[in-house]
């Protein structure tokens, strides 16, 4: 009997591994032989822990599973009460383009025949028959621009490090995924390490790089567990080694070293202070040497463009926006997770018709797109298409690509003040826009949920003086939270002075 | 709790092994919080001795990120997640549960030194909030109710 269930972090949050042993103990005790394989997540939050059973070749789907659910699993599981049916057809799965996530959920995290099967390493391939522009040039043509969320267009950051001359190159994996709403590169990482191994040393042939290093947050202990081990099998099987070798580090908690410069001096064993731009870490990056930073899904994205060529990927798409995106859909979601998708779905559908609206069954207030520097948008812009330039020109960003679903009974004044507390909280001291502004922020907003709507001129100005003068996007993208809810919701900031008290 | 000869021997250990990497204060500083829970004042000489920066240097970067600590947690560090996917899915509500039932606030610890609370921001359960992580076990889709359960068993 084959099963599977995952052990990414979905869903070992809500009882995987109790399931797991369930599972373990009740074929122990029919004398059933079982083949046990521990997964990444199919990316369908609400039904973790998803076990799968093969069916004639087919794999079923099977929860959300409790321990209590598993003795059904070995008697007719047609007519098991958690029956989903054939996986690969559940609406969820079939609407989606899974091109970066292709194999999560699929295979066996750690096991590279695995991988090799389902197409991995395929990209590695053919980059080994490539000269170091060729492959270049290819991930330009694709059209790949930067997941992490500034979009930067990833064969010109290559192009850059791999023409400029040095004694070392780093390619450095920004896996600092602190943004709320963003789980996709702790996905990749917990369900495929593998991809990402490869597209490193992608980037290694393509630069010239001999050295990889992937900065994990520590907040992600599954991941750092996971990707530790798959360097160690990867390493093994001589895919890394003295071409190209690469290390697992671990931050230590702070957010704004998701900002690359910041993470640079965090790698080298510094305080996470952001640097100023230039010199660009493409031409003196970690310990002054060119350095490609690029996020965990831009790097993963790389062995399917090597292996089925740019046009392949850059078909998908609207715009500029190519390829596909990983959308995260969280918060007050019926149905939250991870969705791979050709860019271009407008937000509504993606609302509305993937996501199914709220848990609490009430009207959908706002969806804050992009993280906690993302702007909140209102149902009157549900008809934006998702893409780069399309949710710029709405004053908006599609940042890491995680929604965060609120229902009616959200204060946007509260989230305006949280965004600002929050950048004072995680500001790495360097400007003063950010340093000082955040705070100042925060008592603006106390001032109009005290009834001062004299304050309103005050934080407008403040945000433009932050969006203008900050040296990084933490300061710099603060105003994006805080103007958007100002704008779209401005009955939540206009307070009575008697209700305020 | 080591003596202070032990604890100067253990943290040489701790930077003999990892002197040869690039950058290696991150990982020498994790390294000793596993080992000693915290990272000592005392410890910040040697550190910055072996690798030949200022003791402030050295403090400076301690103090700059969350993680590291420079006194001992309670036996278990409850975190509760406060970022903005979590907040949608009303987790507030499960923070004030658990302030309410441990009678502390963010950041402090029981009088008896079982649990400190803290807050984290984004732990990558957003599909499932609110989450929390108790030492690396993961815990989503929280209530209030699931809150004090959880306090509970760690406390048992």
């Amino acid at each position: 009997m084959k099963i599977w269930l995952p052990l990414d972090s979905f869903a070992l949050a809500v009882g995987g591994e109790e399931v797991a042993g369930a599972i373990l103990a009740e074929a122990g005790k029919r004398g059933v032989a079982v083949s046990l394989t521990r997964n990444g997540s199919r990316g369908m939050a609400w039904l973790e822990p998803l076990v799968e059973v093969e069916v004639s070749g087919v794999r079923h789907a099977f929860g959300p599973m409790q321990p209590a659910d598993v003795p059904a699993l070995f008697d007719d599981l047609a007519a098991h009460p958690k029956a989903l049916g054939p996986t690969e057809d559940l609406d969820w799965m079939k609407g989606q383009t899974r091109l970066t996530f292709a194999r999560v959920g699929v295979t066996d995290p750690l096991s590279l025949a695995e991988y090799r099967a389902h197409g991995g390493l395929a990209g590695l391939d053919r980059a080994l028959t490539m000269q170091k522009a060729q492959i270049v040039q290819e991930v330009t043509d694709s059209g790949l621009r930067g997941r992490g969320g500034a979009g930067f267009p990833t064969g010109i950051k290559w192009k850059t490090v791999s023409e400029a001359s040095a004694d070392r190159k780093y390619i450095v994996c920004n896996a600092d995924e602190g943004d709320s709403a963003t789980f996709a590169d702790r996905m990749l990482m917990e369900g495929d390490p593998f991809c990402l191994i490869e597209g490193m040393a992608i980037a290694g042939l393509a630069t010239g790089a001999t050295k990889g290093f992937v900065y994990i947050r520590s907040e992600y202990p599954v991941a750092i567990r996971i990707m530790r081990r798959a360097v160690e099998i990867a390493r093994e099987a001589g895919i890394l080694g003295a071409a190209f070798d690469m290390e697992i580090r671990v931050g230590a908690g702070a957010y704004v070293c998701g900002e690359e410069t910041s993470l640079l001096n965090s790698l080298e064993g510094k305080r996470g202070v952001v640097r100023a731009k230039p010199p660009l870490p493409a031409l003196e990056g970690f310990m002054g040497r060119p350095t490609v930073v690029n996020n965990v899904i831009s790097l993963a994205s790389v062995p399917v463009i090597l292996a089925k060529g740019a046009a392949y990927y850059k078909d998908f798409g609207l715009g500029r926006s190519r390829g596909t995106i990983p959308l995260q859909i969280a918060g007050n979601v019926k149905y939250g997770g991870l969705y791979e998708t050709a860019f271009g779905l407008t937000l509504g559908e993606i609302v509305d018709k993937i996501a199914g609206g709220c848990f609490t069954d009430r009207p959908v207030k706002a969806v804050q797109v992009g993280g906690p520097l993302g702007a909140y948008f209102p149902r009157a812009l549900f008809d934006t298409p998702f893409g780069y330039e399309e949710f710029a020109a709405k004053d908006g960003l599609i940042g890491h690509a995680g929604l965060t679903l609120f229902d009616d009974s959200a204060d946007m004044l509260a989230m305006a003040r949280f965004a600002m507390e929050f950048c004072a909280i995680e500001s790495c001291g360097k400007c003063t826009p950010c340093r000082i502004g955040a705070v100042r922020g925060v008592e603006t907003l106390d001032r109009l949920a005290a009834g001062d709507t004299g304050a309103i001129p005050l934080i407008t100005d403040l945000c433009n003086t932050m969006k203008a003068g900050s040296l990084c996007a933490l300061g710099g993208f603060t105003p994006y939270p805080v103007m958007s809810a100002l704008t779209h919701f401005p009955d939540d900031f206009v307070r009575t002075k008697e209700a305020a008290e | 709790m080591l003596d202070s000869h032990a604890q100067t021997d253990r943290i040489a250990e701790i930077l003999e092994a990892h002197l040869g990497l690039e950058g290696p204060l991150l990982p020498i500083l994790h390294a000793i919080q596993e080992a000693f829970g915290h990272v000592p004042d005392t410890a910040i000489p040697q550190i910055a001795a072996a690798l030949t920066l200022s003791k402030a240097e050295v403090h400076g970067v301690i103090s700059f990120y969350h993680d590291f600590r420079e006194k001992p947690a309670g036996r278990h560090v409850l975190k509760l997640c406060r970022a903005e996917a979590c907040q949608a899915a009303f987790g507030d509500s499960v923070a004030d549960r658990a302030k309410q039932k441990l009678g502390i606030d963010w950041h402090e610890t029981t009088p008896d030194g079982a649990v400190t609370l803290e807050p984290v921001f984004c732990l990558g359960l957003c599909a499932c909030g609110p989450a929390a992580m108790v030492g690396d076990r993961l815990v989503g889709m929280l209530t209030p109710k699931k809150v004090e359960k959880l306090i509970d068993e760690v406390l048992k």
